[in-house]
């Protein structure tokens, strides 16, 4: 067999059923054994950034490995932000790109670039597989890398002549001979009863959890969890769905744009149980100024995330499953005390609002509450960055784990509708909803193509301010209104200086006119620019039989409230008017 | 408080294994003062000495952060441990005048120093003991008018003791 046979045929023996990605010079061996090969669905996106979005979003999605394959040089730069994506979010991928003859690494060859130079800071771990007796128990080793322990993306740069190369005796190997990386599993026994002895003693003890109940499969035993110590929960971005919205203890969101009730929760807590979280800057604010009152606790299977950020009494490291399963064992039963009151009252008292705009201009948040209506509780929600991006993380109904997808760490605009297309791809049987703004789809909008000519049914919605509106609402609260480069309608006629849509605005237009694109890449596209035609629109297009664009022309000037702006404690919560 | 602290790596000797451990300190913005690297005993086996001035703190993420390389068998920050045996070596080219000398070969005598190569007009000396010795060496030699030196940076050995266990935190 040569290296492009032992390739897929290692693909298939790590159960991958489908390949994002895109062809070149140096891959073409191994798009020929792919053309006759019928196990392994190959969809070819129109960019590689889309490839590499795209695999992330299939293991997002599904839990498994994504794949993506790529040619060398450009074909390799592409995956860049796709994989710093993944590495940020923990999200297991394996990026196959091709290389430069042997020979002619180091000369500066036609399409060569150092791909492993490259992607050294951004994955868990890459490989340049010089020969092609490697190539096998790289291939193993990646698929195990990517998924144990804290998943993560890596890299295997493939060399043209190690893909040609023939080798004998070919096995796949069965076993991993990996000394140096060896996760822990089980948490420290005495630690896990030093945690549960801390929760029996607490008066006021909270969940604080993230991604990494996600990862370890583990939303039973936190439910659990919550259910027997009635301990109140604030859930991070990467968790959202892990605690059914309307649980009692749920809290909702803390962080930057959290709920007040989370942050309020993080300020006077006295017990913190960290879960499968890394204490991003977005959700704690000033390190030192975070959850000052309480003794932290914190579970990760990752020994470098304790204590990296925020000062930890207790440090448990291992898979959050294993530990919650001990935890529930050793924790006496708790009923809900004053604390929970409080919570519960903090919850009422703050609710989730917005001022329904005067004009007929559709509120944001109205359509998420719309989607919320027409949406199951199977449904994938993927999102893209930008305010959109927390409207749906506020107000969307979050049920179920897997179900609610979105770059957190990286905050990669353009990330959305890959991310969509590959979900879709890794489960067929469930309605994926891509929710994006009219700045970040422009960024990988020519997946719309891939959607259309695959069939691959995402409902894509748009909501659209005509605004960088993240950058806008920043330099509305923090730098005067001084709309810098953040009109996605500013012309050469515009005034140099402008803080608002007014009346010397250029006649309005739809650039790029979206439900045109949509309808010139082969899908139907619907607007709505009022209230009364929300409901119409979303009806109409989850109802569509295959891609959909939906674009909802909102209020312009809508902020994200609540907010806690850069560099102030969590306590100092702005509700908006 | 930023202190100086000698990190022992021990990884596999696989390709590009010193960048990995270089990259990973630069990318998470700790500067280097040192770092040697070479195989061992054990050809599958490489050994990285790291020399970096950083707080406890960084350098207790330093060590977590080497430890989840893939490639990482073992991380050892062996500044407060006595147990360790740390050496460096220095070549240094002076210009010592004849009305020096005699003095001059006093004191290399006592820090048994070794003259490589003794010209009229310069001496090239070769020393190696622990850092600190260096270090004072070089300051003594500064009067004699130092050309250039060269210092390998610290590297190090485990004395014969019974083994601790725990070293390594898993991934
Ligand atoms: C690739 C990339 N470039 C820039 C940013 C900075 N950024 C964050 S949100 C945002 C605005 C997004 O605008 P839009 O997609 O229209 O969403 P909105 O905030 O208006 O909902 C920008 C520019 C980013 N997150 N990602
Ligand atoms: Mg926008």
């Amino acid at each position: 067999m040569n290296g492009a046979e032992i390739l897929i045929d290692g693909l298939k023996k790590e159960g991958v059923d489908t390949i994002f990605g895109y062809p070149g010079g140096v891959v073409i061996p191994i798009f020929d054994v792919l053309y006759s090969c019928r196990e392994i669905k190959f969809l070819l996106t129109r960019h590689e950034q889309g490839a590499v979005h795209a695999a992330d979003g299939y293991a997002r999605a599904t839990g498994k490995v994504g794949v993506a394959l790529v040619t060398s040089g450009p074909g390799a730069t592409n995956t860049i932000t796709g994989i710093a994506t993944a590495k940020l979010d923990s999200s297991p991928i394996v990026v196959i790109s091709g290389q430069v003859h042997t020979n002619n690494i180091g000369t500066d060859a036609f399409q060569e670039t150092d791909m492993v130079g490259l992607t050294r800071s951004i994955c868990k771990h890459n490989y340049l597989v010089k020969n092609i007796l490697d190539l096998p128990h790289v291939l193993k080793e990646a698929f195990y890398i990517a998924r144990s322990g804290r998943p993560g993306p890596v890299s295997i740069d493939l060399p043209v002549d190690v893909v040609t190369a023939k080798l004998k005796n070919y096995n796949y190997p069965d076993d991993i001979k990996l000394p140096g990386y060896k996760p822990v599993l089980r948490g420290n026994p005495m630690q896990v009863e030093k945690l549960a002895r801390a929760i029996n003693m607490a008066q006021k003890p909270l969940l604080y959890t993230g991604g990494g109940i996600v990862t370890a499969g583990t939303t039973e035993e936190l439910r659990q969890l919550i259910d027997k110590t009635q301990i109140p929960v604030v859930v991070t971005l990467m968790g959202l769905g892990t605690v059914p919205y309307d649980h009692p203890c749920f809290l909702g969101m803390p962080g930057m744009h959290g709920r007040v009730a989370a942050n309020k929760a993080l300020m006077e807590c006295d017990l913190l149980i960290a879960i499968g979280v890394r204490f991003d800057d977005r959700v704690t604010g000033p390190r030192h100024t975070f959850a000052p009152n309480a003794t932290v606790a914190h579970i990760d299977i990752d020994p470098a995330e304790i204590g990296k950020n925020v000062r930890t009494h207790i440090p448990v490291v291992g898979n959050a499953k294993n530990v919650l399963e001990d935890l529930i064992e050793k924790v006496k039963p708790r009923v809900k005390n004053s604390w929970n009151e409080r919570t519960e009252y903090w919850k009422e008292k703050y609710p989730l609002t917005y001022k329904k705009s005067k004009e007929e201009a559709i509120s944001p948040q109205f359509v998420i509450e719309r989607v919320n209506k027409f949406a199951g509780p199977e449904t994938i929600v993927v999102t893209d960055v930008g305010q959109h991006q927390m409207w749906a993380a506020l107000h969307y109904h979050h049920r179920q784990p897997r179900k609610f997808l979105s770059s957190g760490g990286l905050g990669t605009m353009g990330s959305g509708l890959p991310a969509a297309m590959g979900a879709a791809l890794g489960k067929p049987e469930n309605q994926v909803i891509c929710i994006s703004g009219d700045g970040g789809i422009q960024m990988n909008i020519q997946e719309l193509a891939t959607c259309a000519i695959n069939r691959i049914p995402v409902k894509l919605i748009v909501i659209n301010n005509f605004y960088l509106g993240m950058v806008r609402q920043w330099q509305d609260l923090f730098w005067d209104k001084r709309y810098s480069q953040v009109c996605l309608l500013r012309s050469p006629d515009c005034p140099d200086e402008c803080h608002g849509p007014n009346e010397n605005c250029p006649p309005h237009k739809y650039l790029p006119d979206l439900v045109k694109v949509a309808e010139a890449n082969g899908l139907p596209g619907y607007r709505a620019t009022s209230f009364s035609e929300v409901d119409e629109v979303l009806k109409k297009g989850l109802a569509h039989d295959g891609p959909v664009l939906m674009e909802f022309v909102v209020n312009r000037l809508e902020n994200v409230f609540p907010m806690v702006s850069s560099g102030k404690p969590l306590s100092d919560i702005m509700m908006g008017e | 408080m930023a202190e100086k602290h000698t990190v022992i790596v021990t990884v596999l000797n696989s390709a590009g294994v010193l960048a990995r451990v270089a990259g990973l300190l630069s990318q998470r913005g700790y500067n280097i003062e040192s770092a040697i690297g070479a195989p061992t005993e054990n050809p599958e086996i490489y050994k990285i000495s790291l020399v970096v001035t950083e707080s406890k703190e960084h350098i207790e993420q330093i060590t977590k952060q080497l430890n989840k390389l893939v490639d990482t068998l073992k991380v050892v920050d062996i500044s407060h441990k006595d147990n360790y045996i740390v050496r460096e070596y220095i070549i240094l080219k002076l210009d010592v005048t004849q009305k020096k000398r005699l003095e001059f070969f006093q004191l290399i005598k006592y820090f048994k120093a070794n003259p490589i190569d003794i010209a009229p007009n310069h001496i090239i000396l070769e020393l190696s003991g622990n850092p600190r010795k260096i270090d004072r060496f070089i300051e003594l030699m500064k009067p004699f008018g130092i050309k250039e030196f060269i210092r390998s940076g610290e590297f190090a050995m485990a004395e014969y003791q019974t083994p601790k266990k725990g070293e390594k935190n898993g991934n």
